[in-house]
């Protein structure tokens, strides 16, 4: 039998351990256009004490390691891209603590988006968290690894920023705690030790984070949305800004899309509202309406919708997943996200709308909201067909080419693939590229961590 | 291209504009409503053009059988004043064109029924009541192959009406049927009294749903056990279109038992609000809450148990207010079938 097999079978167990190729042909590709890549063995550990000494052994024997928790980033993240060991860490998946008075969260790195919204419905129905825009599947420490961002983004930012704490595993095995927990058995604080923020962001190439805290918020009672519409994008930023100044809302989408019809060539902006009472949501609806947006429906400039309740409790409904892997039928879409200063909107979306017609594909946008106006994520997704290596080939290169716009229009890939990677670490500040180079060095002395990303030559 | 059939001299010869005394938004004397009207006519501006809340009443109202709503409409639309604001026109405009392939035209056998643009509301149609007759337009990816278009009435865009209704038709037309029943009385409205309006020729022979049931009740009247039931009946706008049929809305509640007396109905009915609260004019949120509320208190007061609708936007609009008053929302369809010991359709 492979000597590294029975060394991890006698790690995790022979039932939570492959080399088989069907089993290893589900790690071997994600949604995306990204080309399928097997990895050796497929590994699911339960417990950090597992992690670590896998992290030991592959190390010790220079075996890629490409952890994943839903797989689900669509820009190929958790492609094996080097062969090695797939870590699904879908089995780490315990709520350890809800602290419902200082309102965080302490999770294993497993709990699914999913599991943590309906935990807290039903323990903690005062606590909600930021959730992102994807399948209930993906997972908390997945998402916070690729600095994502939730429903909650308007009002506290990147669910990166919401994390008070974490465990992490070296990729030579040491186990270390960063933030309050490091010195206390409280999990409520990232700050003010030194930052060691080596983790965030880094796409699991430093290493395993396998416990977590995070940040909760106030869950209301009643989930409201109101649609405003207008068909200037140039118009989007400052309609933004205006309803960020009133610090109402939990979420603010724009979106533009060319199916279905109704939505083509106008902007709607979702705006998201919660409250504890019928009066305090008439009062914040009535601000956007009759206020701050009022002289933009009396010039006839912008209007709101009339949605039903039905239709609020849809576009209410956790979590909002595109519906654009549709369009071309054979279910694929990828999207480039890209962290942008919320004024580039409209050049965002015109130069979207080009890149889609250029490669015969019905444009999709979308700007959601980071903070105050500071940022925000704006997505061109392209659909493709699966079964036609020419679709993916258009999506592909139209995924490029958003990717090149992004940079070019002054903001920054976010979760970029191997391609974003490459035009962002040749724009980087040689610098701040010698510094990145020196702390996964320093952390990863023999680039077994998820090798093929985030690399510094 | 078609011209909407306005008899100027129908208007001139009326004493009483009826079309804007009567209306429940405006409040308008005989003397303005004269003036007002004659400008209308002549295409020059009136206040009448920017505070209308388009609710197709004053083509009830008026009594000489002219068309003083259609020709409202058009005025707005030429002269770009348009009720609700730009970027819901285009939006509205867009809803309407098809794009997930063609429809299939089947051979279908009579009595056939059109749901029009509300493919998603087959469910409303099942058990004795709708036994032997053929559905149309039930796939919700073509549906809008057989949307009737009026909703644009309340967008000022009957260029688009007239535009695309000659293709409606004719696609309803190719199931070759003398007779079509429609399920919303917008669809009636427009093969009833739009398109003849303005010149437009239908060549099957429209049949309101609440006729279609009236009748089908009769045959079923053995089978009918009064429901005892206090009801409030949401007119739909649309139904202004057709008030030679709106006595099958008594003769069906006398049948089936129900009492409907409340303030707000006949011409009397107040409009659900959905479209009065996307409108431009300042001040419409709150007009269209305070309409929404005073009609759904009448229904408190009248002791409604059921509130029951014909037209679905309102269903859209006012279920969820009055079930949260008590009230069960329920279509006409559903409450027929109630009486007759069947399982509503939407009671799912």
């Amino acid at each position: 039998m492979d000597s590294i097999y029975k060394s991890l079978a006698e790690i995790v167990g022979d039932d939570h351990v492959s080399n088989q190729p069907e089993e290893l042909y589900i790690y071997s590709y994600d949604l995306g256009t990204t080309e399928p890549h097997r990895p050796d063995y497929a590994v699911a550990p339960r417990t950090t004490e597992e992690v670590q000494e896998i992290l030991k052994l592959a190390n010790k024997e220079k075996i890629p390691v490409a952890p994943l928790g839903g797989g689900l980033s669509l820009a190929g993240l958790a492609v094996p891209l080097r062969g090695g060991i797939a870590l699904d860490l879908k089995r780490m998946d315990s709520i350890i603590e809800v602290n419902e008075r200082a309102r965080y969260v302490v999770l294993e790195c497993g709990v699914s988006q999913g599991q943590l919204s309906s935990y807290l419905e039903k323990h903690h129905p005062n606590l909600r968290h930021s959730e992102p825009g994807a399948p209930p599947q993906a997972t908390i420490a997945g998402n916070i690894a690729i600095h994502g961002q939730g429903d909650l983004a308007q009002p506290y930012g990147f669910n990166s920023d919401m994390v008070n704490g974490l465990e992490v595993v070296l990729p030579t095995g040491e186990v270390c705690r960063i933030g309050s927990c490091s010195v206390s058995p409280s999990w409520f604080t990232l700050h003010p030790l030194p930052d060691l923020g080596l983790f965030l962001g880094w796409c699991g190439t430093t290493g395993i984070i396998t416990k977590l805290s995070l940040k909760l918020y106030p869950s209301k009672k009643i989930k409201s949305v109101e649609q405003f519409v207008v068909e200037n994008e140039d118009l989007v930023p400052e309609i933004v800004y205006k309803i960020t100044h009133t610090e109402m809302a939990d979420d603010i989408v724009a979106w533009s899309q060319a199916i279905p019809t109704f939505s083509s060539g106008l902007h709607h902006i979702n705006i998201l509202m919660t409250a504890d009472s019928e009066k305090e949501l008439e009062f914040k609806t009535e601000l956007f309406w009759d206020d701050v947006l009022a002289e933009y429906i009396r010039n006839g400039d912008g209007g709101f919708v009339a949605l039903s309740a039905a239709m609020k409790a849809g576009l209410t409904s956790r979590p909002q997943v595109s519906k654009a892997s549709d369009w071309k039928k054979g279910g694929g879409f990828e999207y480039v996200g890209a962290i942008m200063p919320v004024e580039t909107y409209p050049e965002c979306y015109r130069r979207g709308f080009d890149i889609s017609a250029r490669h015969d594909i019905p444009y999709t946008v979308l700007g959601r909201i980071i903070g105050r106006s500071h940022a925000m994520m704006f997505s061109w997704t392209y659909a493709f067909n699966r079964a036609d290596p020419e679709s993916i080939r258009q999506a592909r290169e139209a995924l490029h080419e958003s990717d090149e716009l992004a940079l070019e229009l002054g903001g920054t890939i976010w979760k970029p693939g191997v391609y974003g990677q490459k035009l962002v670490m040749e724009r980087i500040e040689p610098n701040t590229l010698k510094l990145m180079k020196k702390v996964k060095e320093l952390l990863d002395p023999n680039g077994i961590m998820n090798p093929g990303n985030w690399e510094v030559s | 291209m078609f011209e909407l059939r306005f008899d100027e001299r129908k208007c001139s010869a009326c004493q009483t504009c009826d079309c804007l005394t009567k209306c429940q938004y405006m409040d308008i004397d005989v003397d303005t409503a004269k003036t007002e009207m004659r400008k209308i006519i002549n295409g020059e501006d009136s206040f009448v053009l920017h505070d209308c809340v388009t609710c197709y009443a004053c083509e009830e109202y008026c009594k000489m059988g002219n068309h003083p709503f259609y020709l409202i409409v058009e005025r707005q639309e030429e002269l770009d004043i348009p009720p609700i604001p730009y970027p819901l026109i285009k939006r509205g405009v867009q809803i309407g064109i098809p794009f997930r392939g063609e429809p299939k035209i089947e051979e279908v056998k009579e009595p056939v029924l059109s749901l029009g643009v509300f493919a998603n509301l087959a469910y409303l149609t099942q058990g004795k009541l709708f036994e032997g007759v053929s559905l149309i337009s039930t796939d919700p990816r073509t549906m809008f192959h057989f949307f009737c278009q009026l909703m644009y009435l309340h967008y000022a865009r009957t260029s688009v009406i007239k535009e695309r209704l000659p293709g409606i038709i004719e696609t309803i037309a190719k199931h070759n049927v003398k007779e079509v029943i429609f399920f919303h009385d917008e669809c009636y409205g427009t093969f009833a009294s739009y398109a003849p309006a303005v010149g437009i020729d239908v060549p099957f022979k429209p049949i309101h749903l609440f006729e279609y049931l009236y009748n089908r009740l009769q045959e079923l009247k053995d089978e009918i056990t009064p429901l005892n039931l206090k009801v409030a009946y949401q007119r739909p706008c649309s139904s202004r279109l057709s008030s030679d049929k709106l006595h099958f809305v008594n003769d069906i509640f006398n049948l089936i038992g129900v009492d409907s007396e409340r303030e707000y109905v006949g011409e009397n009915a107040l409009c659900c609000g959905g479209i009065i609260v996307e409108q431009k004019k300042e001040g419409r949120r709150q007009l269209a809450a305070d309409v929404q509320s005073r009609n759904i208190e009448d229904m408190v007061n009248a002791g409604a148990e059921l509130c029951v609708f014909n037209c679905p936007a309102c269903y859209d609009t006012l279920s969820h207010s009055v079930a949260i008053k008590g009230i069960n929302p329920i279509y006409m369809s559903d409450l027929c079938r109630l009486a007759i010991g069947e399982k509503p359709g939407g009671w799912r």
